[in-house]
């Protein structure tokens, strides 16, 4: 059913000129991969003093913690345990003692204080005991998925949402194709490049455990074709598996985006408000098939991941394997970045992630990189009128009209935003790079979502402080009803009273 | 002749039109204003009196009768002035609009006295307590309206900002070149 | 390492062209035709250009100032200079002076400006100014100089062509006449039909440029060069400009079939009038058109379809002007209801149906 479904796509991929376009939208932008993606991953990063882990490192419930400060714990320990259906469980990423668990600045734009265990390493990195398995395949899918969970794997491409909830969905929509994403689409970040280069069996491995764990037959492996090196060497891993297909892909972005993804490969779209899994179709990252590799095979859970450092302003950039919850000042350190030079810390590619306030700040699962970008690699935000050159009408991958978007987001006519399909934004960057008269189109759309967001939590308040407010009134008028019928009785109890003694005295 | 025929009709016409107007405006009056009620239906309804106005119902008035702008409700913000404006059909400035500093009622826990007086005065119930207890305010239901403030004998309960958090945290709207606003 | 910066969203590496830099390419693509007009028409044809284009900045700066903006940056991204220049390409090119200045304020004050500068205008300036002009003064914009070479001994030398733009022309005949399409118009009129009409003019001459018309309209060949040039550069989308093309050809040719000696050829309208400039250069004015593709392919097909009927049927033999500047007010329409189709959900706006497997 999927082999049919390969074969198709790549039908309509030759009909494509005649039939709809398979790509809609992107850029091409400036690729600045080359420094980081010809070196091997390093993997002598010094172990830090401290490491700052966030509870929430994922989409869904922040973990709960279930050690106290003082406790020693070993690599690969459970630090905080995953609460509700969607969530994911963190773990010690090296061996030490617990100073705190407390608020400090996450890796956010905002640098606003989250909930973070504190480790002091003790230098030995001595792992817990673990619990690897010789054969996989004799798991049941269940089981993959609940040792992908107790190993809080999520999605290391970036949105970070908790693989094992993904790899149940698949048992239960019955998944025609898995994708592995493998495009790494964002300029700069090389980090799934080398590690499809270096680490390719274990990626396969990975793969037909996330096969095994969904109950699917056919994976295909999607890799844009500016990384050849990394084709050939995913190529000749899944030689052995007919099953698991390799294909080059065009290099443009967002080729990355799951959606764009999956239409491209499979020729179907994902309805909005739908999950991929309801058309049959799951996508998941290279990084996640080796984390996955990992937890099944050595019963290793995610406590490092690969991060690519680079930018203008880095002396040596590279990608490198660090510990979860590694400060990037300290990354920044080993890179030798020239603090002189950096006008802009970027925490993901240049096209999607956020600036960072400052260096002190922990790596996540999400850190795919770190970027210090100089001046000149800068956009120019010198702002100029519109020119409604529609450029951003034509790279836009969601089919949106960001121009006509902005323009009614800045005279505050969010509601006319909305309609035009704000919703439907992704923040993908394409409008901004491509403008050319440096309008920031993203953020306002990224304000006008939150603005959004904010006024209907005002009017939900509003509504509410209503109900309190007539629930008081209606109370108090109680009360005043009470009162009064209290005072009338007390009252006619006075008059009878007087009555009854006015009796009395006419009687005597 | 022509002339005269024209002013003849265009009299007539007039003379017509202007009856219909007047038959019009007799049978068809408009008793009281449903505005009002539109408009106090929008309002957040909990009298406080911050636009100056003694509760709500004569903000509206006020409103419909044009003598106030439509960003006259400080908790509303810029929602509600869109809001009014868009039912009053009124031209809104929002760069008048200042987006209502939230501020929420807290208690200073040192000098409660556990009076009662302030969740007395509350009109959403969002001071808890119990005679000399110390009191709580429930951040979710204050609206911020500072008449527990005015009432307390021992100045324990202060307004604060609320407090901006990762939940909370939201995009600044870019803004525009200054350049362009300044003359060379 | 620690530093503060304010958050900013991504993209944060961007492509490099600015407003300025397409300006400058639509300049650039529009030079060898206008070097090629001002070549043909001499000395008056320079300095009617030059008076329109510094008008044009002038009357930028003006209103700039006006409006209390700082003039410089909005002179520099190029746009009141491109307006000029596109402006003085429609013109006589021996008309007087006062014509330009006219014509450029016209352009920038009620073309641009009022509606709030650069972006904001509803109709193309240029065309807006050439329609006006064609109305308020038909004599000076309908006297047509002959092609009268630079540095060629019958043409206007230096100190003469001073004289030209600045005093206007006296001997009127002896050096001008009627546009192509000028003339046939005429000779219709007095029953004549093509074949007559068409014995001295040629097709050849029209094709490159050498021959009575406006100041850089005149030349389809180089006209059309860098109009293809401008879209390899990705300055301009091919679909204006084909389906502007497509539709005027289509329509002649079905026309010029069906009576060949009362509707001119599809060659003789795409080589007549402003037909290259306009589909390369005016209609694909971002401001004015539409901003999806297919939104595009109307509106050239509309203004293709104006061009045409203006021509064919209408009292003015040159049709281009009324044709965008109508479709231009069309152009809000166009793009309110051709929308492109956002991903996962249909036309209407409605999320897609899951599909049955």
């Amino acid at each position: 059913m999927g082999q049919t479904c390969v074969t198709r796509s790549e039908q309509r991929r030759m009909l494509s000129f005649f039939s709809k376009q398979l790509i809609r939208g992107g850029v091409h932008a400036e690729q600045h991969k080359a420094a980081t993606a010809t070196q091997p991953i390093v993997n002598n990063f010094p172990l830090p003093e401290k490491l700052y882990i966030p509870l929430q490192q994922h989409v869904g419930k922040p973990a709960e913690p279930l050690i106290r400060v003082g406790d020693k714990v070993l690599k690969g320990q459970l630090l905080a345990y995953s609460q509700g259906m969607i969530s994911a469980p963190v773990h010690a990423p090296s061996s030490g003692i617990i100073l705190d668990v407390n608020d400090y600045p996450a890796p956010h734009p905002s640098a606003l204080p989250i909930r973070m265990i504190v480790l002091e390493t003790d230098g030995d990195d001595k792992w817990i005991k673990t619990y690897p398995v010789a054969d996989p395949f004799q798991l049941t899918p269940e089981d993959i998925s609940l040792r992908v969970g107790a190993a809080g794997i999520v999605g290391l491409g970036g949105a970070t949402f908790p693989t094992a909830v993904k790899l149940n969905m698949g048992r239960e929509n019955r998944i025609d194709i898995l994708i592995i994403n493998g495009a790494e689409c964002e300029p700069y970040l090389s980090c799934d490049d080398r590690l499809m280069q270096e680490r390719p069996e274990q990626i396969i491995d990975g793969v037909r455990l996330m096969l095994h764990g969904m109950e699917t037959e056919n994976a295909v492996i999607a890799i844009e074709d500016n990384k050849p090196q990394a084709y050939q060497s995913m190529k000749a891993a899944a030689l052995p598996f007919p099953h698991i297909k390799v294909i080059q892909i065009p290099t443009r972005y967002p080729m990355g985006w799951d959606r764009q993804l999956i239409r491209y490969v499979t020729g179907k779209e994902v309805p909005v408000g739908c999950r991929s899994s309801e058309i049959g179709v799951t996508i998941h990252n290279v990084g996640t098939a080796h984390a996955v590799h990992k937890a099944i095979r050595h019963g290793q859970p995610l406590v490092s991941r690969v991060v690519t450092v680079s930018g203008g302003a880095v002396t040596r950039p590279m990608n490198v394997e660090v510990p979860l919850g590694t400060l990037i000042s300290e990354l920044f350190n080993f890179c030798k970045v020239n603090a002189g030079q950096v006008a802009r810390i970027v925490m993901g590619g240049p096209m999607m992630g956020d600036s960072l306030p400052h260096t002190g700040l922990p790596t996540v699962k999400a850190t795919s990189g770190i970027l210090a970008l100089t001046q000149s690699e800068l956009k120019n935000t010198n702002e100029q009128p519109c020119i409604r050159c529609a450029s951003c009408v034509s790279v836009c991958p969601a089919g949106l009209r960001p121009l006509d978007m902005a323009n009614n987001i800045r005279i505050n006519q969010l509601d006319i935003a909305v309609d035009l399909g704000l919703k439907d934004c992704i923040s993908c960057g394409c409008c901004s790079y491509i403008c050319p008269s440096n309008i920031p189109l993203v953020q306002y759309f990224k304000y006008a979502s939150g603005e959004v967001a904010a006024r209907q939590q005002a009017q939900h308040k509003s509504e509410q402080t209503k109900r309190l407010i007539d629930a008081r009134n209606a109370r108090m008028e109680r009360i005043a009803q009470q009162q009064r019928e209290d005072e009338l009785a007390r009252i006619a109890a006075k008059a009878e009273r007087e009555l009854l003694k006015a009796e009395q005295e006419a009687l005597v | 002749m022509y002339v005269l025929s024209a002013i003849v009709s265009l009299t007539l016409l007039a003379l017509f039109l202007g009856f219909l107007l007047g038959i019009a405006a007799k049978y068809l009056k408009v008793e009281s204003s449903p505005i009002v009620d539109e408009l106090e239906s929008l309002m957040p309804g909990s009298q406080c009196g911050q636009c100056g106005f003694p509760g709500c119902r004569p903000a509206a008035e006020a409103l419909a009768e044009g003598k106030a702008p439509a960003t006259i409700c400080p908790p509303g913000g810029s929602a509600l002035a869109e809001q009014i404006a868009a039912l009053l059909g009124l031209d809104l400035d929002l760069s008048e609009v200042k987006e209502p500093e939230l501020l929420v009622a807290r208690v200073s826990e040192a000098t409660c006295t556990g009076c009662t007086r302030c969740f007395k005065v509350c009109p959403t119930d969002a001071i808890v307590g119990a005679p000399k207890q110390i009191h709580a305010v429930v951040a979710d239901a204050c609206i911020g309206c500072k008449k527990c403030v005015d009432v307390c004998p021992t100045e324990c309960l202060q307004m604060h900002p609320i407090e901006v958090t990762l939940r909370n945290w939201r995009w600044a709207k870019p803004v525009l070149p200054v350049a362009s606003n300044a003359v060379c | 390492m620690m530093m503060h910066m304010k958050p900013s969203s991504g993209a944060h590496v961007g492509a490099k062209n600015t407003v300025s830099h397409i300006m400058w390419q639509v300049m650039l693509a529009i030079s060898p035709a206008t070097a090629f007009g001002l070549l043909c028409f001499g000395w008056p044809a320079f300095n009617l250009f030059m008076i329109t284009v510094s008008s044009a900045v002038f009357f930028e700066a003006f209103c700039l100032r006006l409006a209390g903006r700082i003039a410089k940056p909005a002179i520099m991204d190029g746009s009141a200079v491109l307006t000029g220049w596109l402006l003085a390409m429609t013109l006589p090119p021996w008309a007087p002076w006062w014509i330009g200045v006219a014509g450029s304020g016209l352009a920038i004050i009620l073309g641009k400006q009022v509606y709030g500068g650069l972006g904001q205008n509803l109709f193309n300036p240029a065309m807006l100014a050439r329609v006006a002009l064609l109305i308020s003064f038909p004599i000076e914009m309908t006297t047509w100089a002959n092609v009268s070479p630079l540095f060629f001994s019958q043409s206007p030398g230096f100190a003469e062509s001073w004289h030209i733009t600045f005093s206007g022309l006296e001997n009127l005949d002896a050096s001008t006449g009627a546009t192509t399409l000028g003339f046939i118009k005429t000779e219709f009129s007095q029953n004549h039909v093509l074949s007559e009409i068409l014995k001295d003019i040629s097709g050849l001459l029209n094709f490159i440029g050498w021959t009575r018309g406006s100041l850089g309209e005149t030349s389809t060949l180089l006209l059309v060069l860098g109009g293809i040039w401008l879209i390899r550069q990705g300055v301009i989308q091919w679909h204006i400009p084909v389906s502007l093309l497509l539709a005027v050809t289509a329509l002649s040719s079905v026309f010029h079939i069906i009576d060949d000696e009362h509707y001119i050829s599809p060659f003789l309208h795409l080589n007549s009038g402003a037909m290259m400039l306009v589909a390369f250069f005016i209609a694909t004015d971002y401001v004015t058109s539409p901003n999806t593709p297919a939104g595009q392919l109307v509106f050239g097909a509309g203004c293709g379809l104006l061009i045409f009927v203006i021509r064919t049927w209408g009292a003015y033999p040159e049709g281009a002007g009324f044709a965008i500047l109508l479709m231009n007010a069309a152009t809000p329409l166009i793009d309110y209801y051709i929308r492109p189709r956002i991903y996962g959900r249909d036309r209407q706006g409605k999320p897609l149906e899951i599909p049955k497997s």
